[in-house]
């Protein structure tokens, strides 16, 4: 049941969250949970029946082959699939232990409390400082939004960089730059959770390196879902791990599934499922 | 160094050119052609538009433009030819025109790329296409026989209420046949709407999934999402539709010729009768002779002027509209 403080349903005039403070029915450890969550694009079940946890202060890694639906249920966990025609969300995806897909909780509100970075860095094309104080601007922050800004930029690594080209265009930063704005501007509005979704599948390994390390601080405040193709990056940043595959009824149809989920170092080492097996040994996808 | 001691076998390959390259150069001097051919066109409408007008300016001087009074054939003197009063009406019609067209044009094409639902929006865009294909005549005698009489109670209303304010209550002064700027206005408002919706439509429709994703992603309410994500990203688009409807309301002629109410007239009461350039150039162009059609003419090369000085102001504009929004790259 939902707790009081986690008001889904309307939007505050002020609303600054500070993480780390979650409470709730749920078990104090896992901040989000799936309970049986079938995703469908029309008629077309994409991801059928999952069910896990996302805990606290901690890396969740949603890793498997393409098509296998893992981003699918990343979008699913802040309602970002809602604006896509024809999308619908079966199950429970819990926050806090209420249940983001009722029908008096409001998507807007959803999101500032679960924040997401995208695959492909997509600053919005205005100066730096206005991309990271767009978030606080809709979110009614008002006064001291150099301090905001600041805040968010030195949390995510990027204040050295920029802070004597403020007014310069987004869009003249490096490729991880802009990610990392990017993430300045999800934790600006200080979101609980963050969904990241292949977010260094555009970058070179060096920025790659840097944004890992990022996500590693940011565990000290938030909670992070990422999903990535890449399963060395899964091993070294997240705490737990879930396996998704692709799945082929008798109709011919693929249908993305959860396979295994378990802390990283027991997926990566001793996994209980051959498929999981396979595919972190290579042997397939 | 083995690279370099290569056997020159592979180099004939490299200066070769095939039958792709005979494409290329004919490709690329037709797009010469027909870019310079434009050029070319507007330079001798230019040429030749002044020196079929040089009577009148040259009788008139700067006092064409700074002129506000249009006295062709005189009981005594000189015949006068000043444009100011038309150029005045043509710039009143058309800023009303924009001021009802582009929020209804914006409003249309957000509603169409952003809200309304996909089956809709076929027939939706087929019917705003529907209303650019009216030709111009259809929408004055519409005007003239409809439009123009059943908003006089109107305009008699808004005087009533508005006319004695201060300085405001100027715009709505006497009302008169109905056939005045407002009108005029209206009319123009109605024709350069689909122009301006079909582009908006365009560059709002150009705005990637990523930033709007981006913008609700963080909390955006739909027209959050609009004002981050989608303006800053069109406005130059935006302008560019606004300015193609503008020089289609400045240009044009017959729709305007029958509402605007053909009188010689500057004034701030937009219910009262005026002329614009063009209009006047359509009214009068049959019964004129001699320096009189050069100044008609004179009128021509004045709208043509006006419409290029605007077109050029609103680039400055765009520049640094986005320049100033978009931070500066370098």
């Amino acid at each position: 049941m939902a707790s009081n403080d986690t008001n889904l349903t309307t939007r505050p005039s002020v609303a600054v969250h500070t993480p780390g403070t979650a409470t709730g029915a749920e078990s104090a450890a896992s901040v989000m949970r799936l309970r049986d969550v079938s995703v469908y694009y029309g008629s077309y079940e994409a991801v059928r029946g999952t069910s896990m946890p996302i805990q606290q202060n901690q890396v969740t890694a949603m890793i498997g082959p393409s098509g296998c639906g893992k981003s699918t249920v990343l979008r699913a966990l802040n309602r970002m699939n809602d604006p896509i025609p024809g999308a619908r969300v079966s199950g429970d995806v819990l926050f806090h232990g209420q249940n983001l897909y009722a029908r008096d909780v409001d998507p807007i509100q959803v999101r500032r409390r679960i924040g997401m970075v995208f695959q492909k860095p997509n600053p919005f094309p205005k100066s730096i400082y206005d991309n990271v104080a767009y978030g606080l601007r809709i979110n009614g922050i008002k006064g001291r939004l150099d301090d905001h800004v600041e805040e968010a930029l030195t949390q995510a690594a990027l204040w050295d960089e920029v802070k004597d080209k403020l007014r310069k265009s987004a869009l003249a930063l490096s490729g991880g730059q802009q990610q990392r704005l990017c993430i300045a501007r999800t934790i600006a509005v200080k979101p609980e959770v963050i969904l990241m979704d292949e977010p260094c599948s555009a970058l070179d390994p060096i920025a790659t390196a840097k944004i890992e390390d990022l996500i590693f601080e940011l565990t000290n405040d938030y909670t992070i879902v990422i999903v990535t193709h890449n399963m060395q990056q899964a091993a070294r940043v997240s705490h737990y791990t879930a396996f998704f595959t692709a799945e082929v009824d008798e109709q011919q149809e693929r249908h993305g599934r959860l396979v295994e989920f378990s802390q990283t170092g027991k997926l990566f080492t001793n996994p209980a499922d051959k498929r999981t097996e396979d595919y972190i040994t290579g042997r397939f996808g | 160094m083995t690279l370099t001691k290569n056997p020159p076998a592979a180099k004939p390959t490299l200066t070769q050119r095939g039958s792709s390259a005979l494409g290329d150069r004919v490709f690329s001097w037709w797009t010469l052609g027909t870019g310079l051919l434009v050029l070319a066109v507007l330079g001798l409408i230019l040429i030749t538009t002044v020196r079929e007008a040089w009577p009148a300016f040259d009788a008139m001087g700067l006092r064409f433009i700074t002129e506000r009074v249009w006295d062709p054939n005189p009981a005594t003197g000189d015949a006068i030819f000043g444009a100011l009063s038309f150029a005045y009406g043509t710039a009143v019609s058309s800023l009303i025109a924009l001021l009802f067209a582009v929020p209804v044009s914006v409003g249309i094409a957000l509603f169409l790329t952003e809200l309304a639902p996909r089956r809709l929006r076929g027939p939706a865009v087929t019917v705003i296409d529907l209303l650019a294909a009216v030709p111009s005549v259809v929408f004055g005698l519409w005007g003239i026989l409809v439009v123009a009489p059943a908003l006089v109670p109107f305009y008699q209303w808004m005087h009533d209420v508005l006319g004695g304010v201060p300085l405001l209550g100027r715009l709505f002064g006497p009302v008169g046949s109905g056939r005045n700027f407002m009108t005029a206005g209206l009319i123009l408002a109605i024709m350069v709407t689909p122009i301006i919706t079909s582009i908006t439509r365009e560059v709002f429709s150009t705005v990637p999934r990523a930033d709007k994703d981006a913008a609700l992603a963080l909390g955006a309410t739909r027209w959050e999402m609009i004002r981050g994500a989608v303006f800053p990203h069109s406005f130059g688009g935006v302008v560019g539709a606004v300015m193609l409807g503008l020089g289609r309301a400045m240009g044009e002629t017959i729709a305007v010729a029958l509402v605007i109410g053909g009188a010689t007239n500057i004034t701030a009461n937009l219910f009262a009768p005026g002329n614009s350039m063009a209009a006047v150039i359509v009214q009068q162009f049959g019964e004129s002779t001699g320096t009189f059609t050069a100044a008609l003419i004179g009128l021509g090369v004045v709208l043509f002027a006006m419409t290029v000085l605007i077109n050029v102001f609103a680039q400055v504009v765009v520049r640094r509209a986005e320049a100033r929004m978009k931070g500066s790259v370098a």
